[in-house]
């Protein structure tokens, strides 16, 4: 007859934040996950608007990426070639990971784990593939500091944008490995297993979606 | 109450998508390939980075069958970047002007 009174304290903080209210009629994985994209959203979002605003405000000369990330293949200048593949890589990636979610909502965990298992390959392919690129620009003497073709900030901005998104591949391709282990050793109850399939490709397809907008603005402009 | 069926779509749609998301990819290398320039250039640039983008999201993220409650609650904010970037733009351009009068 009487409402509830809410209890006070301690035990009041608890019970109103566990108060069990659900205001997206979703996997709470499901939910989490996005919540947690959207903040590495702005994050890069962030690296991404201050570099547009270093480059606009600088005086010097920015270098032509065209030309610093260019590669000599018999004898010829094949612009920005390394990265193109890697942008390649990273697709068929994502391409994988859809089969591998088709296959987890199937039910057949051995050929998505299997899938997932060539996703993080792939993500591995594309962090070596980064590997060989700082390798060559550093012996190049591109520094954060400095760099031989221009103004000195394209050195910083490039190692940590690329250096950030690289870490998201290297801890999205050890999260894939994890789950695709579980998966195949029955970890997941029968039912719902497809759903942590689904969530770790989330992880995924955002990493795909940054590098699109890396490609984009710091490769090509 | 949370959905019970998930996202399952037919195979055939994600192998058409991820086919685009190639020929998207390919499209914007060869504008740099072709040294276009100019507004052409980042127009082009822009175009084929919005398209994969959004192809990404709706159909690998599967955005576009999500309940609009979430899809809300994920893309509005995304918004609140594009006022930072305005923001930015204009604060750099002054910057640089100031800039032109004492670093030439």
């Amino acid at each position: 007859m009487s409402a509830v009174v809410p209890a006070d304290g301690a035990r009041g903080l608890v019970s109103d934040w566990a108060s069990d209210r659900q205001a997206f009629h979703v996997p709470w994985g499901k939910a989490m996950m996005w919540v947690f994209l959207l903040s590495d959203t702005f994050i890069f979002g962030s690296f991404l608007t201050g570099y547009m605003t270093v480059r606009t405000s600088i005086t010097a000369a920015w270098p032509n990426p065209s030309e610093v990330f260019a590669l000599h293949i018999g004898g010829a200048q094949v612009p920005l070639l390394l990265i193109a593949i890697m942008t390649f890589v990273l697709i068929t990636s994502s391409g994988t990971m859809a089969m591998a979610v088709n296959c987890a909502y199937r039910g057949d965990r051995t050929n998505a784990a299997t899938l997932m298992i060539v996703t993080a390959a792939f993500g591995e392919l594309f962090v070596t593939m980064q590997a060989f690129e700082w390798s060559k620009l550093i012996l190049e003497g591109m520094r954060p500091s400095e760099n031989p073709w221009g103004a000195a900030q394209f050195g910083s901005i490039f190692f940590m944008v690329t250096g950030f998104h690289g870490l998201h591949v290297t801890g999205g391709g050890i999260l894939l490995l994890i789950v695709a282990y579980k998966l195949l050793h029955g970890d997941y109850a029968a039912a719902g297993s497809e759903q942590i399939v689904e969530i770790v490709g989330l992880y995924w397809y955002f990493v795909d979606l940054v590098w699109v907008f890396i490609f984009a603005l710091f490769y090509l402009w | 109450m949370s959905t019970k069926t998930g996202q399952q779509h037919p195979i055939g749609l994600y192998l058409k998508i991820w086919l685009l998301l190639f020929v998207l990819s390919t499209m914007s290398y060869l504008v740099d390939y072709f040294h276009l320039n100019g507004l052409l250039r980042w127009g082009l640039i822009l175009l084929f980075m919005v398209l994969k983008a959004g192809l990404i999201v709706a159909v690998f993220m599967h955005l576009a069958w999500e309940r609009l409650a979430l899809v809300t609650a994920i893309l509005l904010p995304t918004f609140g970047l594009l006022v930072l970037v305005a923001l930015m733009a204009i604060e750099a351009g002054h910057t640089h002007a100031i800039r032109q009068l004492f670093f030439r």
